[in-house]
């Protein structure tokens, strides 16, 4: 192998878009590899996902309301859903930090939009197999109940609409590890258990106090949630949920770049001040 | 630095390095079409294949305290097809130059360049062009050495076939069989380990080469694999490299030109046979890489290897 040290002085559009787009695929296929490497782990994780979206379904089972039932089971499961995303998209330093590869990673020829847009649609392929997993463990549970209202396009619609406006606040988790090098990746669950908390997952936002509630109305995963649920549990169409939609495509559109803008000022921090060379 | 014209090293008084006396980088960027007998391959002279022009990097370390100054005003020229050895003890700051270059620390005075490419206006055309192997062979270690080659690979828009390929070949050479090449990462020596930390790096054909320690803690028999490979890949690949180690012979063996480091500032360079010769002649000592250490960073290469044992308790 020769080392060519010339550059194509211009290169076509279509061919750094492949380029881009082979890099992207990187990162999808290493993290397939990492999770069929730890494929125990990821059956211990499965387990315990399903048995805690049971747990709390089970909640409305004992008060004898199907309803409630359904309304804690979309909690669990789609809030399964978006923490997953979250996580495998926050987690992406503090993984590479974790395996010393960060260094390597960022010397790469690799844009960081094309980096973090692998880690996104890992783990929004990955969430999704999770999910359905859990959803037909919960459905075998419950074997009685009934989803003949529910509404499969508004169900997917709000999947990709809440996993679309959760990447930019998951972009903002990654820089976490970036800058906080020993304990950055415990910090993004502190994010993670506020949005938990305010986003009425497993109750009605309305329960909240009143400064909450404002908080609530930041947070895509209030909004999906609602959308979510009433699509599985009234039929309602996606046509008619617009005030759910409108506010998480904002999200989406302002988040995103914004997570961007702020991880390549986060990195070229983390460049000035050494902090990319120690392991956490 | 340039590789090819510097015979005698050069320094002040005191030690430390004459900035008057370096090459200027302006002019030495331009040089006539010459072909560079002794370092690889003969090329046309372009641009040279690493220029440092007056670098400075300072670290805050406390908020009321001043910053510490990790590589102050350091210049050096690679032309292509040679290689430059870095020595210098502990925090001396070799391997902060190698991240200044790698582009993973910013820079606070100075420029670098790679062919002639700025680091900082040209990342993405850099970065094609180098790469690094480190002390610490950094992989997923649950993952085989095949797939983690292949994830670099694809960073560097490598199909995965020609990857595959290239990589048996690689490593094969490095004298790693292929039944290893699916097994975790984890479950290979350290040695096997380094030496696929260099496949890796020669993966994507850098044009640069940076090997910051290759050697350090392998057992004798890998460490002479690996600088034989290295041998080989400034013969046959055209890699112009910059090597920072602690193992004067290595230094001495593979490297064309050598810079001194101590605290951060360069206090001599020259060839291997132009700073013995010097420290013969001007220090009385003998005409040995170990003098040339200990004369130029104040300690000898025991007392460093103590220091390191003593920062890692």
């Amino acid at each position: 192998m020769r080392a060519e040290p010339a550059l194509p002085q211009g290169t076509h559009p279509m061919t750094a878009l492949t380029r881009e787009m082979k890099a992207s695929y990187a990162f999808i296929e290493r993290n397939f590899f990492l999770s069929r490497r730890y494929w125990g782990w990821e059956i211990a994780f499965l387990v315990y996902s399903a048995a805690g979206a049971l747990s709390i379904s089970l909640i409305g089972a004992q008060a004898g309301d199907p309803r409630l039932i359904l309304t804690l089971m979309v909690g669990a499961i789609f809030w399964n859903y978006l923490s997953v995303v979250f996580s495998w998209i926050a987690e992406t330093i503090s993984i590479e930090r974790w395996e010393g590869t960060l260094e390597y990673t960022m010397m790469a020829p690799v844009h960081r939009s094309t980096h973090l847009l692998g880690a996104v649609a890992y783990a929004m392929v990955y969430g999704l197999i999770h999910t359905a997993a859990i959803l037909v463990a919960v459905v075998l549970f419950f074997p009685n109940l009934s989803f003949e209202h529910a509404n499969i396009g508004t169900i997917a619609g709000f999947m990709v609409l809440g996993s679309f406006s959760f990447v930019g606040i998951a972009m903002l988790a990654a820089i976490l590890p970036l800058l906080y090098v020993e304990r950055g990746a415990q910090m993004t669950f502190v994010l993670q258990s506020v949005l938990l908390l305010v986003s009425g997952v497993y109750y009605s936002i309305d329960v909240l106090p009143g400064w909450m509630q404002v908080i609530s109305h930041l947070s895509p995963a209030t909004y999906a949630l609602d959308g979510v649920r009433k699509g599985l549990i009234d039929g309602v169409p996606l046509s008619a949920l617009w005030g759910d939609i409108w506010p998480l495509l904002v999200m989406g559109v302002v988040f995103i770049p914004f997570g961007l803008w702020a991880f390549s000022r986060a990195e070229r921090y983390a460049k000035r001040h050494g902090k990319l060379k120690r392991v956490g | 630095m340039s590789s090819t014209m510097l015979q005698e090293p050069k320094m002040t008084q005191d030690g430390s390095i004459d900035p008057a006396q370096l090459p200027n980088p302006a002019a030495a960027s331009n040089p006539a079409p010459t072909s560079v007998p002794g370092l690889g391959p003969d090329v046309a002279r372009g641009p040279a294949a690493l220029l440092v022009d007056r670098v400075t990097k300072r670290f805050k370390v406390a908020r009321k305290k001043q910053p510490v100054t990790a590589i102050a005003d350091v210049s050096m020229r690679l032309e292509r097809g040679g290689t430059i050895g870095i020595l210098g003890a502990n925090g001396s700051g070799k391997s902060t130059l190698i991240r200044l270059i790698s582009g993973l620390l910013t820079l606070d005075e100075g420029r670098v360049e790679v062919f002639g490419h700025d680091i900082v206006r040209e990342e993405m055309a850099v970065k094609r062009l180098i790469n690094r192997v480190s002390v610490d062979a950094a992989f997923f270690k649950k993952l085989s050495p095949m797939e983690n080659l292949l994830f670099a690979a694809r960073l560097y828009g490598i199909d995965s076939g020609l990857a595959r390929r290239e990589t048996v070949r690689i490593t094969e050479r490095l004298g790693i069989a292929q039944k290893r090449l699916g097994r975790p990462v984890e479950q290979l020596s350290r040695g096997m380990q380094q030496k696929i930390a260099i496949a890796r790096a020669l993966l994507t054909s850098p044009a640069l080469l940076l090997l910051d320690e290759p050697t350090t803690g392998l057992d004798p028999r890998s460490k002479l694999d690996v600088q034989t490979f290295i041998e080989e890949i400034r013969t046959n690949h055209d890699a112009s490299i910059v090597l920072t180690t602690h193992d004067l012979d290595e230094a001495e063996r593979l490297s064309d030109e050598i810079i001194v480091l101590n605290d951060g500032r360069i206090v001599a360079e020259g060839s291997p046979a132009a700073l013995k010769r010097l420290v013969a002649e001007r220090h009385g000592e003998a005409p040995t890489m170990h003098s040339v250490f200990m004369t130029y960073t104040g300690r000898s290469l025991d007392e460093d290897v103590e220091a390191a044992a003593e920062d890692d308790e």
